[in-house]
């Protein structure tokens, strides 16, 4: 069998696997709101979850999409695309296929030639990011357990210690945007991004709490996000990056 | 809290992850068998190596940190769909915000499952759209003019995220924050691996706000 890296044969294992975790998706969906209609639980904020949720998706999956198509020199499409779109993230994938390129003696410049180094590849991008899929279904009861003490023992304590979590993670990405401001003032487009999106964001809260505009409520996430991405374009013409 | 439907998400969770494991170990399988190409046992080993200390590690850090966000359904959901960190944990964070429930409630379960699945699908929409259109849209996406923007998605995105929780938890959130931009600003390098300073960034919060906490400053 002559390998391709984009065979009619790779794009059909990409599509049923995905196709799999799309019903997977519609199945948890469907549960919920299933749930929800039982529990007499607010239509109106469900459907407004879903739509801002659609529109908040939008940006980030064209950014993952990027991953693909930069991938997708390396790989082929099939794979890039089956990788991004369950499980992985860019971050991953592309050291997970860079270190197996290297074990086999190869670069990530070139497209692969042969169904060995492929396959190589691919077996250490699946097991790269397995332990996931063993720990949930191990551990998740258990950690869950541990939380519902904590609240019963103290629910303020449990409140602030969920909030210290959210925090922990939030600080640590806001922190990796001053990594390039040694490097002079095109260093801080990054910062100066954040902190445009930091102010519509505001502007936001402003419009929404003071100017009474609720529907703005849903979609100030992507908004910020959104004008922070159009930002990055008008500073980086300005300082250069 | 013995909700039956919590219990029952454990169940369902548990048959899909385990399903997308199976299905995750054919992959490699059926590319060999239909290609007859079975890799060297230790080109794989090698390349792992250079993956799984830093990605295995990463995988226990963000069960730690995320499914306390997630809750139970977004979980099993959203280790399956993956993106956790740029994509599945600001929507449910969004999501639980503008609903005004809490994670932990059952109606915190809820709104963060249809988000988690919501997101899941319009992703695999967009990419498939993507990958199908892709001769079309490469120049475009690839285009100088967009570069900028999708290489400060992430700034864009937890600066209004950071605004919202922030503004509300100033006291735990000015000490790892500080941290955080003291360390990344003197020692860059350390950016690439960001994922391992999650625990590190709720371990200074959850200690500083017990401190807070116990002094009665919280």
């Amino acid at each position: 069998m002559t390998f391709n890296l984009n065979s009619t044969f790779l794009y059909i294992v990409a599509g049923i696997f995905i196709l799999f975790v799309l019903i997977q998706s519609i199945f948890f969906l469907v549960r919920a709101l299933n749930e929800s209609k039982k529990m007499n639980m607010d239509k109106a904020v469900l459907r407004k979850t879903i739509k801002s949720s659609i529109v908040f998706t939008i940006a980030p999956a064209i950014a993952i999409l990027l991953g693909v198509i930069s991938l997708s020199k390396f790989l082929g499409l099939p794979l890039p695309w089956l990788r991004l779109s369950i499980l992985g993230a860019i971050t991953y994938e592309l050291t997970a296929a860079a270190s197996a390129a290297s074990s086999v003696g190869i670069s990530i410049a070139d497209a692969i030639s042969s169904a060995d180094t492929y396959i190589t590849i691919v077996w250490v991008m699946t097991l790269g990011i397995i332990p996931s899929m063993i720990l949930i279904p191990l551990f998740l009861k258990k950690l869950q357990g541990g939380m519902s003490i904590l609240k019963e023992h103290d629910p303020t304590w449990s409140e602030h210690f969920m909030t210290a979590i959210f925090l922990g993670m939030i600080s640590a990405f806001l922190g990796v945007v001053f990594k390039d401001v040694s490097q002079g003032i095109t260093g801080f487009i990054s910062v100066f991004v954040m902190m445009f999106s930091a102010i519509i964001m505001i502007i936001n809260g402003m419009l929404i709490n003071h100017f009474g505009i609720k529907g703005l409520k849903d979609y100030a996430l992507p908004i910020s996000m959104l004008s922070g991405m159009a930002f990055s374009i008008y500073i980086t013409s300005v300082i250069g990056g | 809290m013995k909700d039956q439907y919590i219990e029952k998400t454990h169940h369902y969770g548990r048959i899909w992850m385990l399903l997308t494991f199976v299905f995750m170990i054919c992959v490699p399988i059926v590319i060999s068998v239909y290609y007859q190409a079975f890799p060297q046992v230790s080109n794989v080993l090698k390349g792992l190596l250079g993956v799984a200390p830093i990605f295995w590690t990463v995988a226990i850090i963000e069960i730690v940190t995320f499914t306390p966000m997630l809750g139970t359904g977004g979980s099993y959901l959203g280790f399956v769909t993956g993106n956790l960190t740029n994509l599945k944990v600001p929507c449910t964070l969004m999501a639980l915000e503008n609903s005004g429930y809490k994670q932990g409630t059952k109606e915190g379960e809820i709104i963060s499952t249809v988000a988690i699945a919501t997101s899941s699908i319009v992703t695999v929409i967009i990419i498939a759209l993507g990958v199908f259109l892709m001769t079309p849209l490469t120049p475009i996406l690839n285009s100088e003019v967009l570069k900028p923007a999708f290489d400060n998605i992430l700034p864009a995105l937890f600066g209004g995220l950071a605004v919202v929780y922030v503004s509300k938890n100033a006291k735990i959130a000015a000490i790892p924050m500080i941290f955080m931009i003291i360390i990344f600003s003197v020692f860059p390098s350390l950016a690439s691996a960001v994922s391992l300073f999650v625990p590190v960034g709720a371990i200074i919060a959850i200690i500083s706000a017990r401190i807070m906490y116990k002094r009665g400053v919280l």
